[in-house]
């Protein structure tokens, strides 16, 4: 299925001074999908929201949200009309009319000043008001951050019906194992550069971990084909871990007389901490 | 019916919910014209994207197992195939249950019998097919 991006971006880059935040991203988001955004702290993950809400100018490369130019402020605000952001610290503003009739609607104490909302309340306002747009795609840097467990399965529960009505949902997340639920697609970035670029289906049925024994262990060097990430030995053990490919790591060690042949399927959490450890 | 998705199986999620609708409509416990819960209150009851909800229901729809009807979600549909799957799956059990009793008896440990099955299933099938 061929659809149009909604988010695509060409060398995007970031400097602050001599440091790069983002180093010449090539992201593609497709439309009615949620996509997982995952990094270190300061891999560049909200820079990169930034600059796709033009709120932080690109120091070079080129993008476009909803088929508008990041850089160009007429199409920028043409499309902050139909992308609605829920930033990381959740700050919010609104009308106290409005304000009111939310809390009301969504059984939140209505008498509350919004300082005394617990984290999750906040959270809940916060996505509420930015869905009162009725917007096309839905921006959230670090959604889940703080937020008890209770907390994160409501807010996930909304992501899910959110993109039932076909809302294009792209979030930054450190919580892998909700990520490991809800996400169609993931993009790993680490040091401002994008790793990985997958369906999660792709990565769930590709990355393997081969752990081997040999009665006398082979060079590794007869493991290093496509695909094969990382390779540790440790004495007549061998450990492969491989993207894509496992078959071919198996068939080779076949060969080469493995009396131990172990396939084991890789968890997101281990490939992304295989995937930036890699970097 | 009760769902179990797992993110540790190395299988995507569509898949799951495919094998274990397809289970259900072998051992009865779906019966034909029974109604399953439409994409998003699944997605929503399941807290996973719709899109593995949909991808699972179109691909049974394609292999005849389920009916989608607009506006009306999704309905079973068990066909005299389906019930002869039932068949073959109690044949597997019985070859299933003396292949571990002789390799028991060949002094393997339920433990190593249990990677070895969950590695050659890791195999795709036309390597299996190839070997």
């Amino acid at each position: 299925m061929t659809s149009t991006p909604v988010i695509q971006t060409r060398d995007l880059t970031k400097s602050y001074g001599s440091a790069a935040a983002v180093r010449g991203l090539n992201l593609s988001v497709e439309p009615n999908c949620i996509t997982a955004f995952l990094g270190q702290n300061g891999a560049g993950k909200s820079t990169t929201i930034k600059m796709l809400l033009g709120l932080v100018r690109p120091s070079s490369g080129e993008g476009t949200v909803l088929g508008m130019r990041i850089t160009d402020a007429e199409e920028n605000r043409e499309m902050r009309r139909k992308v609605a952001y829920v930033a990381e610290n959740k700050p919010l503003y609104w009308r106290a009319d409005i304000a009111s009739k939310l809390l009301n609607e969504y059984k939140l104490p209505p008498q509350r000043k919004v300082k005394s909302l617990s984290k999750g309340m906040r959270t809940k306002l916060a996505l509420l008001l930015a869905l009162a747009r009725r917007p096309e795609l839905l921006i959230l840097d670090e959604p889940s951050e703080g937020l008890d467990p209770v907390g994160i399965e409501h807010l996930l529960q909304m992501l899910v019906a959110l993109a039932a009505d076909g809302v294009t949902i792209f979030f930054s997340s450190h919580q892998i194992a909700e990520v490991e639920r809800v996400a169609d697609h993931i993009c790993i970035l680490d040091n401002g550069r994008l790793l990985v670029n997958a369906s999660l289906d792709e990565l769930r049925q590709s990355y393997r971990r081969i752990d081997l024994v040999f009665p006398v262990p082979p060079p590794e060097r007869e493991f290093q084909i496509v695909g094969v990430e990382r390779i540790e030995s440790k004495g007549h053990e061998m450990r492969v871990f491989a993207s894509k490919n496992a078959e071919a790591v198996v068939e080779r060690a076949h060969n080469l007389n493995a009396v131990s042949v172990e396939v084991a399927p890789v968890a997101l959490r281990e490939i992304f901490l295989e995937t930036v450890k890699e970097n | 019916m009760f769902f179990k998705l797992t993110t540790t199986t190395g299988q995507p999620l569509y898949l799951q919910l495919m094998q274990q609708i397809r289970h259900a409509a072998e051992t009865g416990a779906l019966q034909d014209g029974d109604q399953l819960p439409g994409i998003r209150t699944l997605a929503e009851e399941l807290v996973v994207s719709p899109n593995t909800v949909a991808k699972a229901y179109s691909e049974l729809e394609h292999d005849g197992l389920l009916e989608l009807r607009q506006g009306s979600g999704a309905f079973v549909c068990v066909k005299r195939r389906t019930r002869s799957l039932a068949d073959h799956v109690q044949v597997a059990r019985r070859r299933l249950r003396d292949l571990v009793e002789r390799l028991r008896e060949d002094g393997l440990l339920d433990e190593e019998i249990r990677r070895a099955f969950e590695a050659e299933l890791l195999y795709p099938a036309e390597t299996v097919r190839k070997q």
